[in-house]
């Protein structure tokens, strides 16, 4: 599985990096993004959502920052 | 403009100050324009309203803040958003935790009221401290010609207030009570002897009766900004404190950087924290003294922490 590391980026670069990504994976293919804690995990997860990919999970490493696993989605 | 198949390709240095917000449609951003204190020159205005009528969705909003935002651009038209704005020189702002463009009344060119150029005061800080990053939350500047204050200046992190000092030449009067009867705060009333007596206490620095003088007995002393530290508004607001007074208009971008020298260094470690929080847990004497070291004859003897306003839900504090 694809593994983007956008700790360290800020809104909205994080955003728009996971949505390039995204477009070079294939619709049901899944996806890893390490993003920090704080304003990044709380819009990241929630703004791909909502352009309709399935969030296969969110869980906060021990080091502090999340991994957010999610499956492509194309309408 | 976009073409679907195409992968899209962004320049992310575009970004790198923020401004580009997301919507909740899919592919869809707000992009918050650069506009400080508001002043926007026709031409611009129009080429705005190109890209707009372009890229945009049927409208625009006019932000609190004095910016025009873009609604419902494609983020796949970044580029060339940012690439025909940057014909008229039009920029994009910031969001997050960094400096913000600063808000600024009409200024003293046209506007009879004001008593210092906040106009230039504004793009001054936006050309030299514009998206800096505080590390901890954002950062807003206001500018307010007098003390009328309509950009309510104490309502920023740092909010500055025009302000003259008044001194009257006894031999230049008329006697004709003017003043007296403009001063709103009765720091001028008129004598026995029919010339008018200042008190230093209650003048608030608004200039009126320099202003409304027939004759210029009355003129300025000194004229410069009060500066207020520590306001904001959002959950829990807090009105910010006087911690400056006659600071020269040339010494206002080196005092906003030393106040977020200090803020960068008090709040390391406490997360996404804004100043006037951490002057409460610092006390205002930590950042007064930081201060006085660069602006020692600006700066007050003593002042109070940034006073909490009782928005009556959720209490906190």
């Amino acid at each position: 599985m694809q593994i983007i590391d956008l700790r360290g980026v800020s809104c909205p670069t994080n955003f728009v990096k996971a949505k390039l990504a995204l477009e070079d994976i294939e619709t049901g293919d899944t996806l890893q993004i390490l993003l920090d804690d704080g304003e990044p995990v709380k819009n990241v997860p929630r703004s791909l959502k909502a352009e309709g990919h399935k969030l296969l999970g969110l869980k906060q490493a021990e080091e502090g920052h999340y991994i957010l696993e999610l499956e492509k989605f194309d309408e | 403009m976009s073409e679907e198949n195409k992968p899209a390709k962004i320049d992310l240095s575009n970004l790198k100050a923020g401004g580009f917000i997301k919507e909740r449609g899919k592919d869809l951003f707000t992009v918050r324009l650069r506009v400080p204190g508001g002043r926007m020159s026709v031409p611009r205005l129009k080429k705005i309203a190109e890209v707009a009528d372009r890229f945009g969705g049927e409208f625009v909003h006019l932000s609190v803040r004095q910016s025009i935002e873009l609604i419902n651009i494609n983020f796949k038209d970044f580029d060339a958003v940012v690439e025909a704005l940057g014909e008229s020189s039009q920029k994009v702002a910031s969001c997050g935790a960094r400096v913000r463009v600063p808000v600024a009344c009409g200024g003293c060119e046209y506007n009879p009221n004001g008593l210092i150029d906040t106009q230039k005061s504004a793009l001054e800080v936006d050309e030299k401290l514009f998206g800096t990053p505080t590390g901890h939350h954002k950062f807003k500047v206001a500018f307010a010609g007098c003390p009328f204050d309509c950009p309510k200046s104490a309502t920023n992190d740092i909010g500055f207030q025009g302000a003259v000092y008044p001194k009257l030449d006894l031999s230049a009067c008329i006697s004709c009570g003017l003043c007296a009867k403009s001063c709103v705060p009765k720091a001028i009333v008129m004598g026995d002897d029919n010339k008018p007596v200042f008190s230093d206490d209650p003048c608030i620095w608004c200039g009126d009766c320099v202003k409304v003088c027939p004759t210029g007995a009355w003129s300025e002393q000194k004229r410069g900004y009060t500066a207020r530290i520590g306001g904001k508004w959002g959950r829990n607001p807090l009105v910010g404190t006087l911690f400056a007074t006659f600071l020269p208009e040339d010494q206002v971008a080196p005092f906003i950087s030393a106040v977020l020298d200090w803020y960068k260094a008090k709040a390391e470690g406490k997360g996404r924290v804004r100043l006037g929080d951490t002057i409460i847990a610092e006390g205002p004497e930590s950042l007064l003294s930081h201060l006085r070291l660069q602006f020692p004859e600006s700066i007050v003897n003593a002042t109070i922490p940034p006073q909490v306003i009782a928005t009556q839900i959720g209490i906190t504090r």
